[in-house]
């Protein structure tokens, strides 16, 4: 162990982890805030049907509103668990 | 009819009230009459800022229940023509201000003033929001830090949501950013957001940048807004940031690490 290094190099990146992390609670932030009101119900049953298949956990689930230009884009992301889950999930 | 301008930020201690005195003053200094709001009814500190706390007779909530006019509540500059101060109210809670009494005084300095500063309260409270409200411009002032810059992109989308301006579909609020407390030393050793990342992050226009300087504490210390130290990089940074206010286009000094004689011999 390089204590050194451990105390240099976090120096070094704590500027980005502060922008990293605040581009992510920002936009998250962002969407709750200027999108429709049915989003996070749209979120809740979408988890709920997502967990009638695969056991997954409040924070799989990602949902972003996007603006270009004329239309909005929904963009969903669902993180679906290691392969022994999805295996189960296959089987039923 | 004056142009109303919010100086608000979300986070306390940022650099609302040192922003608002140094606009205000440098906006007259500019030959423009300007007054300045302290919204901060509970927790009075612009007149402070500003040299005037002796002075204050009558208050903004005064004036809104009817207790004083409000030439009797203005309070005029010492040192810069058209120049006064409204101060808020120490004994009163912040419930004292109403949207109407606040709408009636605006109305009247606008009659008198070209430029009305708004000195916001921290948070989002009634205060925050009734000086919010009626703007046309806001200024947002943010620290590159973390939480400082989260409540700044919290207030942005308050003002495009819950302002006269807003709410009546007109042109939206123009807003700025003034990041304070800013080093380039730090920026440069990675150990703090810089003037791009925070762009980046709250995609807004910059209005401009202050430097952390001794100044700033030296001027409050004094009671003197920090824009009158023409000597200071802060008050130069302020005085940069209202020229650009009112139109003028400067280049953005202090963004990078002023190097002594043997950083400049032995520095990258």
């Amino acid at each position: 162990m390089n204590f050194m290094r451990y105390f240099t190099s976090q120096k070094k990146g704590s500027a980005k982890v502060a922008k990293e992390r605040l581009q992510i609670i920002v936009a998250h932030e962002r969407t709750q805030r200027d999108g429709p009101e049915y989003l996070p119900m749209l979120r809740e049953e979408l988890l709920e049907v997502v967990r009638k298949y695969v056991q997954v956990d409040q924070e799989a689930i990602r949902m972003e509103l996007e603006r270009e230009g004329d239309y909005e884009v929904l963009e969903l992301n669902i993180m679906l668990p290691e392969s022994p889950a999805r295996h189960q999930a296959r089987a039923r | 009819m004056a142009r109303i301008i919010v100086v608000t930020s979300g986070k306390g201690g940022v650099g609302k009230t040192t922003t608002s005195a140094a606009v205000a003053t440098g906006l007259a200094m500019a030959g423009h009459k300007t007054a300045v709001i302290d919204f901060d009814v509970g927790l009075r500190n612009l007149d402070l800022i500003m040299g005037c706390e002796r002075r204050v007779v009558y208050d903004f909530v005064n004036v809104i229940s009817g207790e004083a006019n409000l030439n009797q509540a203005l309070i005029k500059d010492k040192r810069v023509d058209n120049l006064c101060i409204l101060p808020a109210s120490q004994t009163r809670d912040k419930d004292a201000l109403t949207q109407e009494g606040v709408e009636r005084v605006l109305e009247e300095l606008s009659q008198d003033f070209e430029y009305i500063i708004c000195d916001s309260p921290a948070g989002i409270e009634r205060g925050a929001m009734l000086a919010a409200y009626f703007a046309d411009e806001a200024i947002v002032v943010a620290n590159p830090e973390v939480s400082s810059v989260r409540d700044s992109d919290r207030v942005l989308g308050i003002l495009a949501s819950k302002t006269r301006r807003a709410e009546r579909g007109d042109e939206p609020v123009r807003e700025r950013l003034l990041l304070a407390r800013y080093s380039p030393q730090r920026v440069e050793r990675g150990e703090m957001l810089s003037v791009e990342d925070v762009q980046e992050i709250l995609a807004v226009e910059l209005l401009g940048v202050i430097p952390e300087s001794k100044a700033v504490l030296q001027a409050s210390n004094a009671g003197v807004p920090v824009i009158m130290e023409d000597s200071t990089d802060a008050g130069q940074a302020y005085q940069d940031a209202v020229a650009r206010f009112l139109g003028e286009e400067r280049p953005h000094r202090f963004l990078v690490e002023k190097k002594g004689f043997l950083g400049r011999l032995f520095g990258s």
